[in-house]
């Protein structure tokens, strides 16, 4: 029933970038968009036929992260790691990451980066640093 | 029977306002004289005339108010910052509160002298109704002057708190995507907070990929301190910049150890260079000498 233009309750696009998905989240996000933006992410990884490289959540236009939606992206990392796929967090504010660290949200199995850019060559070309040292423990 | 004795009170605040009007400049003059006034007012004795004669004329006020007991008074307010003043120059030159209040007090002895050179009997229980009075007054005048010393004392405080907040964390620019923090003193939540936001602003503009959060100045780390410092090393990883402790000395790292605060998950440092030379590793930069001194290096 959403129209293509129907931008405020509509779904949130999934834009295919090479063998990258790319979201941008802008704005607040409904709960039931959340839910339903884990559930295209999964499966687009799912009936891709060809392997998906990553996954990039661009997060720079989000004012406000609250526990739920703080959930749903380590559930859609959580989720996209098990279909061998990895999950990059990218351009987070600095509001919302200490939102996150004091709701003790701190995200250990999640791959972050500065901006959308970085988190593209941080799945292109995995430097010897960024997987082995974030401490993964929910693996 | 109450309202007379309202009455009463009133009749004879009234009538020392009157007398307070009546010998402004003898007691402003007398007043010039008194320790407190010549010593804030040292430039001319004029001044320290006028000083004194918007003291009274506030007192008289308040006593017109028939409430000399009311330290808040409308007839402070206009003086309220003038004996600030004074007392904060008396507090500089190394009085105590209690003597500058002990000064304060001293300055009914010329008023009361001069009041009971008003009536003929000093048994007229009209004059002592206004001595009594008067000492009222006098006391309130301490205690406005008290308070004035002691918001004085406190804005100075939280003024030089915020000035150490803003002294305290720095965020140096070490290498092109590498920022440090050296911080300095006991870090409490306050604190914390502000390192934690200036550092993430930090990394945003300078697109950082390193931070180093140098502890060389921390006295002591206890599991508050730990705390603080873990939430500062997640915010960092969220932003997609990866966190390095330093400056970690032997006897911190004992007691870490001996708290039994676990730090596994942050990558630490003995000292600032060793965790500039990690980050510098792992951007794949390697600082090397020179082959040969003033030769070709490139």
């Amino acid at each position: 029933m959403t129209g293509p233009f129907a931008t405020q309750p509509g779904p949130v696009p999934v834009l295919v970038l090479g063998d990258v998905l790319l979201v941008t989240l802008q704005g607040d996000l409904h709960d039931t968009a959340a839910e339903r933006l884990q559930q295209d992410i999964t499966q687009r990884i799912a009936s891709s036929p060809a392997p998906v490289g990553g996954v990039v959540i661009d997060i720079s236009g989000v004012e406000i992260v609250d526990s739920f939606l703080g959930r749903i992206l380590a559930e859609i990392a959580a989720s996209a790691r098990l279909l061998a796929t990895r999950t990059v967090l990218a351009g987070m504010r600095p509001s919302v990451a200490i939102t996150l660290v004091e709701l003790g949200l701190t995200m250990p199995g999640l791959d972050t980066a500065l901006d959308v850019e970085r988190a593209l060559s941080l799945l292109g070309h995995p430097s010897p640093a960024a997987p082995t040292t974030h401490p993964e423990e929910g693996a | 029977m109450q309202v007379a004795e309202h009455e009463t009170a009133l009749d004879v605040t009234r009538e020392l306002s009157d007398f307070l009007e009546r010998r402004r400049e003898q007691i402003a003059q007398r007043w010039a004289e008194a320790s407190l006034f010549r010593a804030v007012f040292t430039v001319s004795r004029d001044e320290a005339v006028e000083a004194c004669k918007a003291v009274v004329d506030a007192l008289a006020e308040v006593a017109r108010g028939g409430r000399p007991e009311d330290l808040r008074a409308p007839g402070f307010d206009s003086v309220r910052e003038q004996l600030g003043r004074m007392a904060a120059s008396r507090a500089k030159a190394g009085y105590t509160p209690s003597q500058i209040a002990g000064e304060v007090a001293g300055l009914r002895e010329p008023v009361t002298s001069l009041l009971r050179a008003e009536y003929d009997d000093p048994a007229d229980p009209r004059a002592q109704a206004n001595e009594i009075a008067l000492t009222i007054l006098i006391g309130t005048l301490r205690l406005v002057v008290m308070e004035t010393t002691v918001d004085a004392g406190e804005e100075l405080i939280a003024r030089q708190r915020q000035q150490l907040l803003e002294v305290a964390t720095p965020v140096i620019r070490l290498w092109d995507g590498v920022v440090a923090v050296p911080l300095i003193g006991t870090l409490d939540s306050a604190r914390s907070q502000i390192v934690m936001e200036s550092l993430l602003e930090a990394i945003v503009d300078q697109r950082a990929r390193y931070a180093i959060l140098d502890i060389t100045g921390v006295p002591t780390v206890d599991s508050l301190v730990a705390q603080h410092l873990m939430k500062t090393v997640a915010a960092a990883r969220l932003m997609g910049a990866e966190c390095i402790v330093s400056g970690i000395r032997p006897a911190i790292a004992q007691t870490i150890v001996q708290l039994g605060i676990d730090l596994g998950t942050i990558i630490t440092r003995a000292g600032l260079s060793d965790a500039l030379a990690y980050a510098l590793s792992q951007q794949g930069i390697v600082v090397s000498p020179r082959p040969a001194m003033g030769g070709n290096a490139r």
